[in-house]
């Protein structure tokens, strides 16, 4: 008898999510799909409201990576004041995006998927949590909390918050970075970079142990999308729009990123408010890409900075040409991170980033602007209209997370396809498949603006809909 | 000129004959809380803040507006005036959308200032927030009148301080705006000079300078209090 699972919603994401699983007559998995079943609009919300105000209020998506809101929301509005930004004010900005990427990245590594690889997919999931890791792990759950804290405070000396901070503007930024602020991160980045070394050291040594799940957690071709640099290094702010197969074979170099809709289609599906981007030459869902940390990594030639350019030659040697694995976007991270924190060393001594010159002062000079950069999870584009006075007439904003919607699915399918054998499931074999979405660590408050609360209930059901069996997680 | 006699919250002041409640207070020491009322400016007696209590009378009476009398006996401090203040205050959230959190005057408002000191943790009232228009073709200045809860201080400010008399006030009950000349986009009422007292004088994020992000406007109030001082008493900043 055809039957569904049901895990709803998906626990240790940000945001609200379910995902369903369809057994055939013969208990063969024959579909799954992961649902962003709220909604929230917030592209509606921003209609009329004047440019200047942009990023301070998208910043309100998501309390995670409310910089990238607010980078992406000025460069946007960069473009409609057609002026190029202070120098000062670049490099600012580069420097809160990079330490959003430690924060957001630790949360997402440390909080919600060490407990999966350090604790184990199959272990009590009473204890399955940050406070299980905390116990069983003291020194690494403290060196994760302190990487993000060292995050978020070089957002709040910028932005003067931690989250929401409305800093940067069309045309540059607010503030520099004091004296005391820049030596507070100077004195902080020996500690922070041994707790990333300590951390990819660790993650490294458990890869033999997850090889199973490393081949089946999102291991297929796809194409990758991402910014990179002129060089063809990591680029997280500015450079251009590079696409690359799944052999590591150029598709796309140089794009424009204001030219977004001419090579991003986005589809939408009647079973989620996620909408699904594809790379419009190849149609829907041919066209499949992923974006973020794995993306990124994939694409670039190097880092630019001498670590993480080390651990980049060995997260090559896991794939050939490009790393396939989804499960491969925790160790991405991880080596955003140590990046991150190798950019932000080269920067301390850079007087730039205590400037007067931070802000470019113009008047709507263009109806239309474009504005992308990386966010930790992956590329993001605001797209605003505006009338002659500089209030907002159309908006469109493709999320990060939205563009991994076809390859959160598909590694879904292939999880279950993969441990599911019969329509009794062991409770660690469905948070495989959550762990499975974790890996792209998505924030559907972004992506769909979704809020809700997060019980945990797996319903079975057969083809007619009627309940076989229940568990709840509370 | 004569003097009164009165209490104020059983405290015994003198005052000048013909001075209002709110003056005699203020010049007794006593604040009395006030939202429409902008000092230099004629009273409005909208916002209903500084309505007291007087001994008597079965009335309350906005002190902005109320003459002193010999042996008046005044309270401003009473439960039942704390809590019409505190209904007021959540009245002005309910009609308009002042989402403090991405409005450009945050930390920098009187309404919100008075949502603080009122101890407003809550909203008794269904929200109405209806759709209402930002006008931003003046080339310094926007208004969002969302963020207008029509104390007039712009008209006033503008008709009696500038003498432009640029803004007015249109329509009725909810329906009731404040407008740029004959109801035109700010930029183009020909009245305007452009001073920004109306910018100085707002209470609230309505009116704002072009360009003002999240919490970045702050009303030079200090610049019409020099304005106002250099008008009434002859005497200006150096």
């Amino acid at each position: 008898m055809a039957q569904t699972i049901l895990i709803d919603p998906v626990t240790r994401i940000e945001g609200h999510a379910k995902i369903t699983v369809q057994l055939n007559d013969s208990g063969e998995v024959s579909s799954a799909h992961f649902h962003i079943a709220e909604f929230r609009g917030f592209e509606r919300m921003f209609e009329g409201r004047p440019l200047w105000e942009m990023p301070g209020i998208s910043a309100r998506i998501c309390g995670i990576c409310p910089v990238s809101h607010i980078l992406a929301s000025s460069k946007a509005g960069d473009q409609i004041l057609a002026v190029e930004v202070p120098v000062a004010a670049e490099k600012l900005r580069r420097l809160m995006n990079l330490a959003q990427m430690i924060q957001s990245h630790s949360l997402s590594f440390f909080h919600l998927s060490a407990p999966d690889l350090l604790l184990g997919m199959d272990s009590d999931p009473a204890k399955r949590n940050l406070f299980g890791l905390i116990a069983a792990e003291p020194s690494l759950a403290r060196a994760g909390i302190g990487l993000r804290q060292f995050g978020q405070q070089i957002i709040a000396a910028l932005g003067g918050q931690k989250i929401h901070p409305a800093w940067s503007i069309p045309g540059g930024v607010r503030h520099s970075l004091s004296i005391a602020d820049r030596d507070w991160i100077a004195q902080r980045i020996p500690t922070e970079k041994k707790a990333i070394l300590n951390a990819l050291d660790r993650f490294k040594s458990i890869i033999e142990k997850y090889r199973e799940e490393s081949n089946v957690f999102g291991t297929f071709p796809t194409l990758f999308l991402g910014l990179v640099a002129a060089d063809g290094s990591w680029e997280h702010y500015g450079g251009r729009i590079r696409i690359i197969d799944s052999r590591g074979g150029l598709i796309a170099d140089q794009l424009d990123p204001a030219n977004y809709h001419e090579f991003i289609g986005e589809a939408s599906e009647k079973w989620s408010y996620l909408k699904s981007p594809y790379y419009r030459p190849l149609g829907y869902p041919a066209g499949i890409y992923r974006v973020g940390p794995l993306a990124r990594l994939n694409i670039c030639q190097r880092m630019g900075t001498a670590l993480a350019d080390k651990e980049k030659i060995e997260f090559s040697q896991l794939g050939n040409g490009t790393v396939q694995s989804s499960f491969f976007y925790h160790l991405a991270r991880l080596i955003e991170i140590l990046a991150a924190i190798e950019k932000i060393e080269q920067m301390m001594e850079d007087k730039d980033l205590q400037s007067t010159e931070l802000k470019a002062e113009a008047g709507i000079n263009r109806l239309e602007g474009v504005g992308c950069s990386e966010a930790p999870r992956g590329t993001l584009f605001h797209h605003y209209q505006v009338d002659p006075t500089g209030l907002i007439r159309k908006i469109n904003l493709v999320i990060a997370t939205g563009q991994n919607n076809l390859a959160m699915n598909q590694t879904i399918l292939q999880i279950a396809q993969h441990y599911i054998k019969s329509s009794t499931i062991p409770e660690g074999i469905l948070n495989r498949l959550e762990a499975g979405i974790r890996a792209f660590d998505p924030c559907l408050s972004c992506s769909t603006h979704a809020f809700g609360q997060m019980p945990l209930r797996i319903e079975l059901l057969d083809s007619s809909g009627r309940l076989l069996d229940e568990v709840r997680r509370v | 000129m004569s003097v009164v006699t009165l209490t104020i919250n059983q405290q015994m002041i003198t005052a000048n004959a013909g001075d209002t409640i709110l003056q005699a207070a203020k010049d007794a020491g006593i604040k009395i809380p006030t939202l429409c009322y902008l000092d230099g400016l004629s009273a409005h007696g909208g916002c209903r803040i500084c309505l007291v209590e007087i001994a008597g009378s079965t009335k309350l009476q906005p002190a902005c507006f109320m003459k002193v009398a010999e042996g008046m006996q005044i309270n401003t401090e009473t439960h039942k005036l704390k809590e019409y203040r505190k209904m007021i205050v959540e009245l002005l959230f309910a009609e308009g959308n002042h989402t403090c959190s991405i409005c450009v005057a945050n930390n920098h408002c009187e309404l919100q200032a008075m949502a603080m000191a009122v101890e407003m943790d809550h909203d008794r009232f269904d929200y109405i927030h209806p759709p209402k228009e930002i006008d931003i073709s003046h080339q310094r200045f926007g208004i969002d009148h969302n963020r207008c809860i029509l104390c007039t201080r712009c008209v006033r400010v503008c008709d009696e301080i500038e003498g432009a008399h640029t803004w007015d006030v249109a329509g009725r009950g909810g329906l009731a705006k404040v407008i740029a000349d004959l109801d035109q986009p700010w930029g183009e009422a020909d009245s305007c000079t452009s001073c920004g007292k109306c910018f100085m004088a707002c209470p609230t994020g309505a009116i704002f300078q072009k360009g003002d992000s999240v919490a970045q406007t702050e009303h030079p109030r200090n610049k019409l209090e020099s304005l106002v001082m250099a008008k009434d008493k002859k005497q200006w900043h150096v």
